[in-house]
């Protein structure tokens, strides 16, 4: 992926240049939010929130506090279970889909028709159809990405030279061959790339399940959404920007997780 | 002019085509399957499950009666209001990160330097999930309807941001070459060259910037702010409305649909060469 | 001694000295010797065809004259003007040397009038009505009237070939350089295109310097080959084509014509079985 093409022309210039950026933000921040102490004026919009220092402070705290952790595995849980049954929903789905044509023609413009609608608007629908609020939750973040994946694996299908098929073909492949060892590797790029869009789009919509269904009865409920909300009630700003990195961080964990096992698949990328 | 002719043809064709294909019999067939389970599993065999479900034929006849009972339906001035006001939402942010994301993107793409500096930081703040921005949004500016304005605005200028800069990537080196060698500077090889030849890619950008612009906004609107469509299915579902709720998504995935529609077609008009080259099957 | 027909006033402008090139990718990575101590005179007005097996780094050498990139050590001057050499490794792209690439490069989202308009609009020296009036002109005698507002993606690859040699002609250069740009057309589109390029010749007298592995296509339009080496490429054999220009197709099954292929053939082949051996990528 270009992205990744971008990342890799690393040098020391760069690096110094792209940390340059970074400080000054940082110090911008650290400026603005104290300027109230340090100036007598607060500035508008970043004298609102906590300093970086405050923040480092509060999540030096928060790093021993065993429930901080406890929110990090929640989210985690669900964005993978979510994410991992959208995946084994969606693949099949998708590529039924690029291979049968009448599937097609039934399916697809159903499904272009529910994807529009958010996943969050679902949220409600969920809560009242499933009997568990985790499994509420589950059920959104499963729609989150199983919309991506579905869009990229029919990409993929579709852009699947005509050539490969017809060369397998006359080489004598059957339609089992020809689905296993040429439609499923050429297709698999893309499922890649989906999935690492999917992960995305399953972090927001965890994040947001969380903090929509608050806090909830019978020990479901927390994860770093909900941690952050509750920081947010409870009045502790800087718990609320240690939040909003810790999901970051964890977003993007996972994302380089998921390419790193991608890669694992489809090595031949790599000769590009 | 022979350009518009040209696309109003090639509609026609398509559409006409279209229609003696089984592919307009086979999508009523798919939305026939998904109707008819859900009215079926509501009210028909009234499975276990979907026992709190609002029922299809509640949902239409709310939807579509003079004097709905909760108070929202095509005939209700109340049901557009919100829509309008999601719209407007939806407006500003879209447009605001369209302005600031599509330069941004642009220059990023296509300075070796600027990328350097600013594409770190970019990429540390984009995994934050937008909507964890909800309480601070909510910290910073005051009043309601800014921090949902500001919220759909992050995640769409991120989406914007990124397709560009890619797009800008994705442009043969060759292109910018030739300009070069007909004597053309740089600044005016980024106007002739890159800004025209990344169109495309930013187009696609743009239609999945509203895409998740509206999925910001709906959240945002549920969880702060008042009016608009991500209100109504939250407040449906707190007032025990439920087939409100189902108005509302089925509101909000019409109303998505056709302003992603109306970007691509936006696009299509932009890049008339495009069109006209795909309608040939190039060469 | 070239054999330059000497009937017609030849242009004092143009002419392009190689001297003892090299040019090595990645020096301090992999070290890839893409030009192995190259030279080669290249006198004003001659088409020189710059025959080889593919991958072998025809390609970087053009590059390299263009100004794209740099060369490692060497010089190459251009009227014996420095173009580059040590201490300016590499030269300004510019419009005295225009390329015409092989896949080409018109862009696709300007007409074709507006693509051959961009050179001398870019340079901004004359109006936009002379500029236009002066394309136009060039399009007809090149019999290219009526395309002037298709876009390129609109016509076919042959009528594309020929806006884009239109294109770099309207800058007047000194020199075209040619990569390959007839590969991808079926032959009997490129004979057309060959006797449609010797008429733009005798019309401009420019040095054309003109890389193909197709070795009819290189005695018949050119002055005289240079077979390379396969990589790291060197000049290998000089081969004089002494047919008079103007030439036809008819030039084709002349005696001679056959003679100069049998002498090219053996020496080209051997290149290529050695390429083809090495495993190398195609450049």
């Amino acid at each position: 992926m270009n992205i990744n093409k971008l990342k890799s022309n690393f040098s020391m210039r760069a690096a110094f240049r792209g940390l340059i950026a970074i400080i000054i933000f940082i110090a911008i921040w650290e400026f603005g939010a104290r300027s109230l102490d340090l100036i007598g004026y607060r500035v508008p919009f970043i004298g609102l929130i906590p300093p970086p220092t405050a923040v480092l402070d509060s999540w030096a705290g928060l790093v021993v506090d065993p429930s901080y952790w406890q929110s990090w595995y929640m989210s985690f849980m669900r964005v993978f279970t979510g994410f991992l049954v959208a995946m084994v929903v969606g693949i099949p789905l998708g590529l039924y889909m690029a291979v049968n044509r009448t599937f097609y023609g039934i399916a697809f413009p159903s499904f272009e028709i529910l994807r529009p609608i958010p996943p969050l608007a679902w949220v409600p629908a969920s809560i009242i159809f499933w009997p568990t609020q985790e499994m509420s939750i589950a059920f959104v973040t499963f729609l989150g990405a199983f919309y991506t994946i579905v869009i990229n694996v029919l990409g993929g299908a579709k852009s699947i030279n005509r050539q490969y098929l017809q060369a397998a073909q006359s080489m004598g492949a059957s339609q089992a061959d020809i689905f296993r060892r040429i439609i499923l590797p050429a297709t698999l790029p893309s499922i890649v790339v989906g999935s690492a869009v999917g992960m995305g789009i399953t972090w927001e919509v965890v994040v947001a399940a969380e903090m929509i269904s608050g806090g909830g009865s019978g020990g479901a409920g927390g994860g770093l959404g909900f941690f952050i909300w509750s920081s947010y009630v409870g009045g502790s700003y800087e718990q609320i920007i240690v939040g909003m990195i810790s999901i970051g961080i964890a977003g993007y964990i996972s994302s380089e997780l998921l390419r790193k096992l991608g890669g694992r698949f489809t090595p031949w990328l790599k000769t590009r | 002019m022979s350009q518009s002719n040209t696309t109003m043809n090639l509609t026609m064709y398509r559409m006409s085509s279209w229609l003696k294909s089984p592919k307009p019999y086979l999508m009523f067939i798919g939305f026939g399957c998904v109707l008819s389970f859900w009215y079926f599993s509501v009210e028909v065999w009234k499975l276990p499950r979907f026992q709190d479900m609002p029922a299809l034929t509640e949902v239409f006849e709310e939807w579509f009666s003079k004097d709905p009972y909760y108070g929202l339906s095509i005939y209700t001035p109340e049901y557009y209001k919100h829509i309008g006001i999601s719209l407007r939402r939806i407006g500003y942010a879209f447009f605001l990160a369209t302005a600031l994301g599509v330069p941004l993107g642009l220059f990023l793409g296509w300075s070796q330097k600027l990328r350097e500096y600013i594409f770190p930081l970019f990429e540390l703040l984009r995994p934050i999930p937008v909507l964890a921005w909800v309480p601070l949004a909510i910290i910073i500016f005051s009043g309601s309807e800014t921090p949902v304005i500001f919220l759909t605005f992050l995640a769409s200028f991120f989406a914007t941001t990124l397709n560009t800069m890619l797009g800008v990537e994705s442009i043969d080196e060759e292109y910018s070459r030739a300009a070069y060698c007909l004597g053309a500077s740089r600044w005016q090889t980024f106007i002739h060259v890159v800004v025209p030849g990344a169109m495309p890619f930013i187009f696609t950008g743009l239609q999945i910037s509203i895409g998740v612009a509206w999925f910001s906004l709906v959240a945002g609107e549920m969880v702060s702010g008042q009016y608009g469509l991500g209100y109504i299915i939250n407040t449906a579902y707190i007032m025990v409305q439920y087939s409100q709720i189902v108005i509302g998504m089925i509101t909000l995935g019409i109303i998505g649909y056709v302003t992603s529609a109306l970007v691509r077609v936006a696009g299509d008009y932009m890049m008339q060469w495009r069109v006209r080259e795909l309608a040939l099957g190039g060469d | 001694m070239s054999t330059v027909d000497k009937n017609n006033s030849m242009p004092t402008k143009g002419a392009i000295r190689i001297e003892d090139v090299v040019k090595i990718y990645d020096p301090e990575g992999t070290a890839v010797m893409a030009v192995d101590h190259c030279s080669i005179d290249i006198p004003a007005g001659e088409i020189c065809m710059i025959v080889g097996p593919s991958g072998c780094g025809k390609t970087t050498l053009l590059n390299t004259i263009a100004g794209f990139h740099g060369l490692t050590s060497g010089h190459i001057y251009l009227d014996d003007e420095i173009l580059c050499g040590p201490g300016k490794e590499k030269a300004e792209p510019g419009s005295d040397r225009i390329v015409v690439f092989q896949n080409g490069a018109l862009f696709p989202w300007k007409t074709n009038l507006e693509n051959i308009a961009f050179g001398p609009m870019m340079e901004g020296k004359l109006s936009k009505g002379e500029i236009y009036q002066k394309a136009r002109k060039m399009m007809v005698d090149a019999g290219l009237e009526g395309t002037e507002d298709a876009y390129p993606g609109e016509v076919s690859s042959g009528l594309r070939r020929r806006v884009e040699i239109v294109r770099a002609l309207m800058n007047e250069p000194k020199v075209l350089l040619f990569d390959e740009p007839y590969r991808a057309l079926d032959s009997l589109t490129k004979s057309v295109m060959h006797e449609a390029l010797l008429e733009i010749y005798y019309k401009n007298k420019v040095t054309i310097f003109f890389i193909t592995h197709d070795l009819e296509e290189a005695i018949f339009l050119g002055h005289r080959l240079i077979i390379m080496s396969s990589r790291p490429c060197k000049p290998k054999k000089i081969v004089e084509v002494d047919i008079p220009h103007p030439r036809d197709y008819s030039v084709l099954t002349s005696p001679r014509f056959r003679e100069i292929m049998n002498e090219a053939k053996s020496v080209v082949n051997e290149e290529a079985r050695k390429a083809f051996e090495a495993g190398e990528k195609e450049g």
